[in-house]
């Protein structure tokens, strides 16, 4: 019943795909007329599925990648440059540090409305992986992620039954303020949901800026604002659902 | 394609060793100009996970995987001309290892005993020995999980995370930890072993 010594590193290497198909029909002949290397086979299986299905990679902290963006600043700032200001803006792309945000938004020229504030930010976070602090479908973890983060609770909800799944969290600054954002995915977009607390109530409303839709609306005391690249149907749509399965 | 040449080398390459067979383009200047930066970001930043997660799996301790990676992903900015881009994440895992070997070093250096070391781990094994129930993972337990992980002895740990979580190539790893082919082969059979082991998944136990 045992597994032929000589093969587990063959048997290994069929469950990893690293066999070319010659050596792949061996394997798979050979398991299949001996019991032990087909116990052995789907004992590998299970394994490979178990550390698939539990992803005990894991993920950097927040603060780890703040760090890294603040020294990268540094870095490639302390020389004298001349267009310090432009340049601080381009790497601040994708940072979502919370550290290096408050220095950005120092920097920033006031007066830029709202709405490509929010644009920048969407753009922001598709730069450079830093689409999420938490990456999580599971609502009940990226909820508490929020605790101790900002002073207000986002409503959050996943909605893949409707064809928006939750991605995961992130906390991010616009106008000067912390904002949760929640990340859906719409087939191959993202939509950032940015939530701060603001007027309680308000019809939605849809804007479009850059290329990039947006949706506001007002509820439970919380601002709303959904930024995607999907189409405005598709978006408002989003807004209705969330607001359904969070009102 | 098959000639391809990898950007970093083994620890202690038999004597000089040519550049890359394709060189760069341009000279490339000293780092931390606005492309370096912007080449980092998109290459480099999105294996941070990663980064942290071996040196993680490597050190056993959160606080200095943070340490490790950040100097690690620092070490990376300064190196970042040596990358191409196919090749970024086995390049960083290297300099991650790299990292962590500096850190036990430093931690050695600070008088921390191997007895002391030695004991510390067969506590993990232990703990984690206990926490693995079956019952723990078919919930799909991921602290049960990491912690069995985290008991297997360093060679095998470091080819299953490289392999199974990092989903690295044979040959990737054979670069990243300077081991032969079979070496890295047979280490991540016998580390599977020891993990289904530990999870209660394989019936022959040996």
């Amino acid at each position: 019943m045992t597994a032929c010594p000589d093969k587990a590193l063959l048997l290994n290497a069929l469950v990893d795909g690293e066999l070319d198909a010659g050596h792949a029909l061996e394997a798979e002949a050979h398991a299949a007329s001996c019991a032990g290397c087909a116990a052995e086979l789907a004992a590998l299986r299970t394994l490979k599925e178990t550390l698939r299905a539990a992803a005990p990679a894991y993920a950097a902290p927040s603060e780890l990648r703040a760090r890294i963006e603040a020294s990268l600043v540094e870095m490639t700032t302390a020389r004298p440059k001349r267009r310090v200001a432009a340049e601080i803006w381009a790497l601040a792309g994708g940072l979502g540090a919370v550290a290096a945000s408050l220095v950005i938004f120092a920097l920033r020229p006031t007066g830029d409305s709202l709405e490509s504030q929010l644009v920048e930010a969407q753009a922001r976070s598709l730069q450079a992986a830093h689409l999420t602090d938490v990456a999580t479908s599971n609502r009940h973890v990226v909820k508490p992620w929020f605790n101790g983060k900002v002073d207000f609770a986002p409503p959050v909800v996943d909605l893949a039954g409707d064809g928006y799944p939750l991605v995961g969290g992130r906390l991010d600054h616009v106008g000067g303020r912390a904002a949760a954002a929640l990340v859906f995915r719409r087939r191959a977009h993202v939509i950032n949901l940015f939530i701060w607390p603001g007027q309680g109530s308000g019809a939605p409303a849809v804007e479009r800026l850059q290329g990039y839709n947006l949706v506001r609306w007002g509820a439970g005391g919380l601002t709303f604002w959904a930024v995607s690249d999907v189409d405005a149907a598709d978006l408002q749509a989003f807004q209705r659902l969330y607001a359904k399965a969070t009102g | 394609m098959s000639g391809r040449v990898l950007p970093f080398r083994r620890a202690s390459p038999p004597g000089p060793v040519p550049r890359a067979a394709v060189a760069p383009a341009e000279p490339v200047a000293a780092p931390s100009g606005p492309e370096q930066a912007q080449r980092f970001r998109s290459l480099v930043m999105p294996h941070l996970d990663a980064a942290y997660s071996l040196a993680r799996y490597l050190a056993r301790d959160a606080h200095a995987a943070e340490d490790i990676a950040q100097e690690a992903l620092l070490k990376a900015y300064r190196k970042i001309e040596t990358l191409r881009a196919q090749d970024a994440k086995p390049w960083l895992m290297a300099i991650v290892r790299n990292a962590y070997f500096d850190w036990r070093r430093q931690q050695a250096g600070d008088a921390i005993s191997g007895a002391a070391t030695e004991a510390a781990l067969e506590e993990t094994a232990d703990l984690a020995h206990v926490s693995a129930e079956d019952a723990l993972i078919a919930r799909g337990d991921v602290a049960a999980l990491r912690g069995a992980i985290a008991a297997l002895p360093e060679p095998f740990r470091e080819a299953l995370v490289l392999r199974d979580l990092e989903e690295l190539s044979y040959r990737q790893i054979a670069e990243v930890t300077g081991a032969p082919m079979g070496t890295v082969m047979s280490r991540l059979a016998r580390a599977r072993g020891m993990l289904a082991e530990r999870l209660g998944l394989a019936e022959a136990a040996s």
